[in-house]
């Protein structure tokens, strides 16, 4: 407030709501979208006991295998899936906000700007499928 | 086409420091007519139902940022926000998110003035140059910090940032985006000077890419864009002077 209002009667200082993320989609997205990185590290551990099953042996490995066809653990997987999938399309949607659109008075459409990590994730996604499924 | 009978309810929220302790939000009843804009329908409630009604306007073709207001939940210009957009209603009004209010949508705009101010934004040069004509700049030049000298300081960018809600030490996006429009300016020399400021955890880094700022902005000038940018050169920056110490020299 300026120097000269001792006087002057006090302004309404507003405060957040702690659910402020609920007010608007843009708001809930975001946090979808933090949120769901944590699915990321989860299937880094998944993958480090998967290794690590793989490096105790045969019987090890199967045992993962049939932790793994838990329907818990299924049910788990597919909603870990999604949302990194989420994380990766809000994720690489984003690029368009850091990277200069504008070129002499044109905007580049955010879609172009975003195309190519899309082109690259389709493209390394095939490839460890192909490896996966003993194509390659 | 909105027919000339046809009204629309504003609830307007109402704050009077000397009497009330928190807004509240009062119903008016006005004409819903096709080319009234939202500040429009205010005018017409000040002029014709509540003199008392305390919002600031000045242009009426959005160019002078004042009339900045929660048009039902969305930071908007409410002279380039037709009332038919949200017909039937009623339609909510009420002070830019994040601020202090003064009086009923008049809200307290010292910080961000103390912000703007902080981030140097003039042309600083190192060298003691007296200039006896006018800078040379190219086209290309211009363009390349063009749209962030378009804001106009509606303060719309933070009313839309849950960041700078969450914590007001935070730089927040016009200033940050001005800061970067002389940043990019070729006849600025002051990056390095304007770095304590910009490149700390109430700078750029407190911002978490909600990108709100650049959607809500009228003027387009992409705030959060400068911003992502300021993060790259940023860290270029600190890696050069742990690969290259001495030449910083």
């Amino acid at each position: 407030m300026p120097q000269y209002s001792a006087f002057q009667p006090k302004p309404y200082r507003p405060r957040m709501s702690p659910f402020w993320f609920l007010d608007r989609w843009p708001y809930f997205k975001f946090i979808i979208r933090e949120t769901s990185a944590a699915f990321v590290a989860y299937f880094v551990i998944v993958m480090l006991v998967q290794i690590y099953a793989l490096e105790r042996g045969a019987g090890a490995y199967a045992h993962f295998q049939s932790l793994m066809a838990n329907p818990i653990i299924l049910v788990i997987n597919a909603v870990a899936l999604g949302s990194i999938a989420f994380h990766a399309i809000t994720w690489f949607m984003l690029v368009p906000r850091v990277f200069v659109r504008h070129t002499m008075g044109n905007i580049v459409p955010d879609l172009l700007i975003a195309a190519p990590n899309f082109g690259v994730w389709f493209v390394a996604s095939l490839l460890i499928a192909l490896f996966a499924l003993r194509i390659i | 086409m909105a027919d000339s009978t046809d009204t629309i309810i504003l609830e307007v929220a109402r704050f009077h420091p000397e009497r009330d302790t928190e807004p509240s939000y009062q119903s008016f009843e006005v004409p819903l007519r096709g080319d009234w804009m939202v500040l429009d329908a205010l005018n017409h409630i000040k002029d014709h139902l509540d003199g008392s009604l305390a919002f600031r306007w000045s242009c009426r073709m959005g160019i002078c940022g004042s009339c900045g207001m929660m048009v039902n939940g969305v930071p908007k210009l409410t002279c380039e926000t037709l009332l038919t957009e949200f017909a039937p209603g009623p339609i909510r009004i009420a002070p830019l998110n994040h601020f202090p209010v003064v009086k009923d949508l008049v809200i307290e705009m010292d910080e961000f003035m103390g912000k703007l101010q902080k981030v140097r934004p003039w042309i600083v040069r190192k060298d003691d140059y007296q200039p006896v004509r006018e800078f040379i700049q190219t086209p290309a030049q211009l363009d390349n910090f063009k749209q962030y000298t378009l804001c106009i300081n509606c303060m719309l960018c933070y009313a839309a940032c849950p960041v700078y809600g969450l914590d007001p030490e935070f730089t927040g996006p016009a200033a940050l985006a001005l800061a970067e429009r002389y940043n990019l300016d070729s006849r600025d020399q002051g990056a390095a000077e304007r770095t304590d400021v910009l490149s700390q955890h109430d700078g750029i880094w407190d911002c978490t890419v909600i990108g709100e700022c650049s959607e809500v902005c009228p003027k387009h000038v992409d705030p959060s864009l400068a911003i992502q940018q300021y993060k790259i050169d940023a860290t270029k920056d600190w890696f050069k002077t742990w690969l290259m110490p001495w030449g910083n020299k």
